[in-house]
């Protein structure tokens, strides 16, 4: 079980109240039909899917109702972060040695 | 390879069954391959082992970090079916079917593959009314299955609870009676000892920590032992796709996530078939120690830990317990998890790539160990032939950008 802090409500709350975005900060292309099937393709559905740090997005389902990030470590599971949208992590897979 | 037959085992009780031959060598790996298998799970090991059997192809090595069939083969909850809604999954699955039919004496090598058969409840009038589909598309498919009432589902499995009086009463069920389980260590102890004896080098503890290539094209892998040359790499690596993947430079639609399960203490016959449900999410069956061995659902979120959140078997226990009330007073022995890589139309990858001489075997997600035999199959013949088997050629991972996704949540959700 989680214990994940939500950057709004400024608790740490049980992993049951959220529900999971996938991976973050991927932008959304400005001009969709100017993707070719390649571009749209990747956009929609390859992933990232790392061994180690991870930016995601959490949706705090039960609470506040908003979208936020959390950095984790996916073997560990331990949340380095968590920070609202349009903030910048502090912590890249780079940082902490990987 | 010796044989195994009812003169072997006589004549080696006669020396107490201490000259028993090993399943398989421990070579030290060549300088050079035809085909590097990387992974050594039950697909893994039967990719190997029909290229060898069916496209003799002999020059192969099998590389496992761990040992052999020690990663999701070892962790699932060993049902097999093959009641798919769509052609290509159904098909697929139906290849996979037939070749575990036949795959104990293919083998020489007791798979313990019971056709125990499948139940598939229904809990409300969509469900029935999906179940109906999917049976009809089953049947059209030349695949067995029926639906069948409360009362027929009493009879299959007599300690089911199918009250009008619960939060979600059964209805209905599909059935599928060539269904069932097999034992999944010897999956994966039998393809290897195949594959041993064809000349397959399966080489353990040694993990794949690179993809070397040159002017776009694979010429072998780095590992703990040091580089090794192939003209052809073939990774079946499950939860860890996305990983060796990245050593290549790509990216797979595939998000790896941990799938439990979990075994009660040994209790007396009393479940002789496997039940599931989609919609209160869980599904059992009895090993054959008598352990019920139960399934529950991925985690929510992305995970390499091998081991799941406790809330989510706590809700297939709530599941199994409104099913079979007499299993609540079980206890439970012990609980796992395997990470599973999920894509997002719940059906696999077994493609090409954009690396030439690279192929990938993956997605299988949460339903893998019923496919074992025919991933094996089609995916030796893709890699043999570097074009799709006819069986695969809805599977590349071209689909993701096609779009001509096999959305198979409706069978596969819970189903695995």
């Amino acid at each position: 079980m989680l214990l994940i802090h939500c950057p709004y409500c400024r608790e740490d709350r049980e992993e049951e109240e959220f529900s999971y975005g996938g991976e973050a900060h991927i932008v959304r292309p400005l001009e969709p039909e100017a993707l070719s099937d390649q571009e749209w393709g990747d956009y929609l559905f390859f992933r990232k899917n790392p061994r180690g740090i991870h930016h995601e997005m959490w949706y705090h389902q039960t609470g506040c109702r908003r979208y936020f990030y959390a950095t984790r470590n996916t073997v560990s599971y331990e949340i380095l972060e968590t920070y609202m949208v349009g903030e910048k992590p502090q912590i890249s897979a780079a940082e902490a040695g990987q | 390879m010796k044989k195994y037959s009812g003169f072997s085992l006589f004549k080696n009780a006669l020396s107490y069954h201490e000259n028993w031959q090993k399943l398989w060598r421990s070579p030290k790996p060549k300088s050079d391959y035809d085909v590097i298998v990387v992974g050594g799970g039950g697909h893994g090991l039967a990719t190997a082992y029909y290229l060898a059997s069916v496209h003799g192809i002999t020059n192969i090595a099998v590389i496992e970090k761990g040992y052999l069939g020690g990663g999701n083969t070892a962790r699932n909850t060993t049902i097999i079916r093959s009641n798919y809604l769509w052609d290509e999954a159904a098909q697929l699955y139906e290849l996979s079917l037939k070749l575990w039919e036949g795959l104990s004496q293919e083998l020489n090598y007791n798979v313990m593959f019971s056709q125990r058969g499948v139940l598939n409840l229904g809990h409300n009038l969509q469900d029935m009314r999906d179940i109906e589909r999917r049976v009809n598309a089953n049947r059209l498919n030349g695949i067995d299955g029926e639906v069948v009432t409360p009362e027929r589902i009493k009879q299959i499995a007599p300690l089911i609870n199918i009250s009008r009086d619960c939060r979600y009463p059964i209805l209905g069920a599909s059935w599928q009676p060539r269904g069932g389980t097999a034992r999944h260590d010897a999956v994966a102890w039998g393809y290897a000892r195949g594959a041993d004896a064809l000349g397959v080098d399966l080489i353990q503890e040694t993990e794949v920590t690179g993809i070397r290539r040159k002017n776009g094209a694979v010429v072998g892998v780095e590992t703990t032992q040091g580089f090794i040359g192939a003209r052809k790499v073939a990774c079946v690596t499950a939860g860890n796709s996305g990983v060796v993947a990245a050593m290549a430079g790509l990216r797979l639609p595939v998000e790896s996530r941990p799938l439990q399960a979990l075994v009660s203490e040994p209790v007396k016959p009393c479940l002789d078939t496997v039940v599931m449900s989609n919609a209160v999410h869980g599904y059992i069956s009895q090993s054959d120690k008598g352990d019920l061995v139960i399934g529950a659902g991925v985690d929510g979120y992305n995970g390499y830990g091998q081991r799941g959140s406790f809330h989510v078997i706590e809700h297939t226990l709530q599941a199994i317990c409104e099913l079979f009330p007499a299993f609540s007073r079980v206890r439970m022995n012990r609980q796992w998890g395997g990470v599973v890589d999920t894509c997002p139309d719940a059906c696999p990858i077994i493609s090409k790539t954009s690396v030439d001489g690279l192929y990938f075997n993956c997605g299988w997600g949460t339903g893998g160990f019923k496919a074992t035999p025919g991933s094996g199959y089609v995916f030796a013949d893709t890699v043999a032939n570097d074009h799709p088997h006819p069986l695969a050629a809805a599977f590349t991972v071209d689909r993701f950008n096609s779009g001509a996704l096999i959305d198979e949540h409706g069978a596969a959700g819970v189903a695995h």
